[in-house]
């Protein structure tokens, strides 16, 4: 390959690279011919192809076609259903009905949205589901920032017991939860009443993920403990110290539970089908498979459509988040 | 009062803990070594978890030998909802279509992330794109992707699938409807759904693989199959191990896809384990068998934990 390919191959690398070394990339121009061969060193992060590999034809052939073959697959087979469904949101419900695959419908009906939104009252059930997941969310970030901070920072004796028995119900599989659950919540300890067809019902015990104390927990459990002891010296209490030095220093990690949490909740539909049965009180997850009989197939369409949009938004605006997050729940479990 | 202020002098000024041990206890040298706000700290995590996860586990252990009814108090009935379960005529054919989904979903969802996740850890310009998209699906909510399928699965030649099958002169599928392509059908959507949180999985584990490995290889003259297969392959094997583990134990509840796609149906062809526990509960007209509910997830869960364990004991030798 010419020279030049090779240079803007290398430049790219940096950029693509999550932490480039600038040690290494500012190595100066004056170098023995023995090192010629490392004159453009591989970044810290490098995969099995090295950069030397890429300059050789025939690697970088094979590779750049698989990589646009799998760019191909991942547009077809991820995008692809989400595309058709932004296309059906606003296509006419005979076109749908009978050439679902036609890239330009018979007109556009925008109308499918605002049917949606209106008359099925799609609005209703979006404002059910930003509820439901606002009060998820605040619970999970409660418990688990406050729990975390006792396991991990104020460490009293009995903490390893409480850790022992948070640990303990990650083996134990959601479906032992179900039913027993549904009977606290029928009949809840203390309270009294039913909490049946209330959103507490769904808030609170959403609270109770031991994979978001773990995470949190490991997260304050590598925060540094001498700016602990140095807010105690200068006279902080537990709830100073917790609220203007551990949740400030802990934002990336609230940013992953948080995302989780909105999302996770958003996704959510046996639970919420078995305590929210007042329609008025359901989320989108769980109204829209009641509306698919009743509802034509543009309007429905449209339904779903909106339903996806704020996760994806979610996702698109924090990506970065998310994929990160994404691969410390496998760290995690691992 | 004044002889607490003076206890703390005594010992040495040093870490916290040794000093907590010198100190005698009692209520007051408790709420002033910082006993009561750590329990104030802790009282979300121990009303919440104590209320919707402690007790309903007790609560599960204790129900399963008794029969729970809405009014008046519950009966114990010993072995009997155990009995009830396991002699159910649904019972065989619900494991068996587990199994056969937890099967179907290893076949289609565990080679294809880890092939596609080790392609994309080479891909040099624009990788977050790639993460993106395969991630993409993971974020849809499951109920609209089941309703979105559910439509491209539609039986006649107007169907999305069949309308492809057709460009090929394929007649239609009836995807839903007949009882041996009904599994596969559930499994691709759930895939399609899943798969991609995997490949972010893999994805982070292979960004741990030490450079120098990859070095070390090159000096040996590796090539580039011989680097992937000898260096990145063997780094996976911990989190491979992981995540078959993983798959199983969520395949086996698997709830959302058979219960909208098709109920069970056609001729039982897609009743779960987790769909049964449902029906007994709470899909039952003529009163909810909570006992059997329980019982019956209790047994899921048992087995699954004691599949767990034989299966570490058994990957822990190749897993290093």
């Amino acid at each position: 390959m010419t020279n030049t390919d090779t240079t803007t191959n290398t430049s790219g690398t940096p950029n693509m690279a999550q932490v480039p070394d600038p040690g290494r990339r500012g190595a100066p121009p004056s170098r023995p011919p023995a090192r010629r061969r490392r004159a453009t060193p591989e970044p810290d992060d490098r995969s099995a192809i090295s950069t030397a590999d890429w300059r050789r034809h025939g690697v970088r052939r094979t590779w750049r076609t698989m990589h646009v073959v799998m760019l191909i697959i991942l547009v077809v087979w991820c995008l692809g259903p989400l595309l058709l469904l932004a296309k059906f949101a606003i296509t006419p419900t005979q076109d749908i009905l009978r050439t679902p695959l036609k890239i330009f419908p018979n007109g556009i009906a925008w109308d499918n949205l605002d049917k949606a939104w209106n008359d099925v009252h799609i609005s209703k059930y979006f404002l059910n589901t930003v509820y439901v997941a606002a009060g998820s969310w605040f619970m999970q970030i409660l418990v688990a920032t406050t729990g975390g901070y006792v396991l991990s920072v104020l460490r009293p004796r009995w903490a390893k017991y409480i850790n022992g028995a948070v640990l303990a119900t990650l083996f134990v599989p959601a479906v032992v939860l179900l039913v027993p659950l549904y009977l606290i919540v029928l009949n809840p300890p203390v309270v009294g009443h039913s909490m049946l067809n209330t959103f507490w019902a769904v808030w609170l015990p959403a609270g109770a993920s031991a994979f978001n104390v773990v995470l949190v927990s490991r997260f304050f459990d590598n925060l540094p403990r001498e700016v602990f002891e140095a807010a105690r010296v200068d006279g902080a209490g537990p709830f100073r110290l917790f609220r203007y030095i551990v949740l400030p220093m802990s934002k990336p990690i609230l940013g992953v539970v948080s995302v989780f949490a909105v999302i996770a909740s958003w996704k959510d539909f046996l639970w919420p089908l078995l305590v929210l049965q007042n329609p008025d009180l359901q989320p989108l997850s769980v109204r829209l498979p009641s509306l698919e009989n009743t509802t034509d197939k543009g309007v429905l369409m449209a339904a779903l459509a909106i339903s996806t949009v704020l996760p994806i938004v979610l996702f698109l605006v924090f990506q970065r988040v998310f994929l990160r997050g994404a691969g410390l729940g496998g760290a995690v479990k691992g | 009062m004044s002889k607490d202020v003076v206890v703390p002098v005594s010992p040495p000024p040093r870490g916290g803990k040794v000093r907590e041990r010198a100190r005698p206890r009692n209520p007051l040298t408790w709420v002033r070594g910082g006993g009561l706000s750590s329990l104030l700290f802790a009282l979300p995590l121990l009303v919440i978890f104590g209320v919707f996860s402690w007790l309903p586990i007790v609560k599960a252990l204790i129900m399963s030998f008794q029969e729970t009814t809405f009014v008046g108090a519950a009966t114990w009935v010993g072995w009997d909802n155990f009995q009830n379960v396991l002699n159910d005529p649904l019972l065989p054919i619900a494991i068996r279509n587990t199994a056969w989904f937890a099967l179907l979903a290893l076949i289609f969802g565990y080679p294809i992330p880890l092939l596609a996740a080790v392609l994309m850890s080479e891909v040099r310009k624009r990788k977050g794109l790639f993460s993106a998209l395969a991630y993409l699906p993971v974020v849809v909510p499951p109920v609209v992707a089941v309703m979105l399928w559910k439509f491209f699965y539609n039986p006649t030649k107007f169907g999305v699938f069949n309308t492809i099958l057709g460009w090929v002169g394929i007649d239609p599928v009836p995807w839903l409807q007949d009882p041996h392509l009904v599994m596969p059908s559930l499994v691709l959507q759930a895939t399609w759904a899943a798969a991609g949180g995997t490949v972010i999985i893999y994805l982070a584990a292979l960004t741990g693989v030490p450079p120098e490995l990859y070095d070390a290889a090159e000096v040996d003259g590796a090539t580039v199959w011989t680097k992937i297969w000898h260096v990145t392959l063997p780094h996976l094997r911990g989190v491979l191990f992981i995540t078959f583990i993983l798959q199983i134990i969520g395949t086996a509840q698997v709830f959302l896809e058979p219960y909208l796609f098709t109920g069970g149906g056609p001729n039982n062809a897609t009743v779960t384990i987790l769909l049964l526990v449902y029906k007994y509960a709470f899909g039952n007209s003529l009163g909810a068998q909570y006992g059997e509910a329980t019982a019956l997830s209790l047994l899921l869960a048992i087995f699954l934990a004691v599949m767990s364990i034989v299966y570490f004991r058994m990957t822990k030798r190749w897993s290093s």
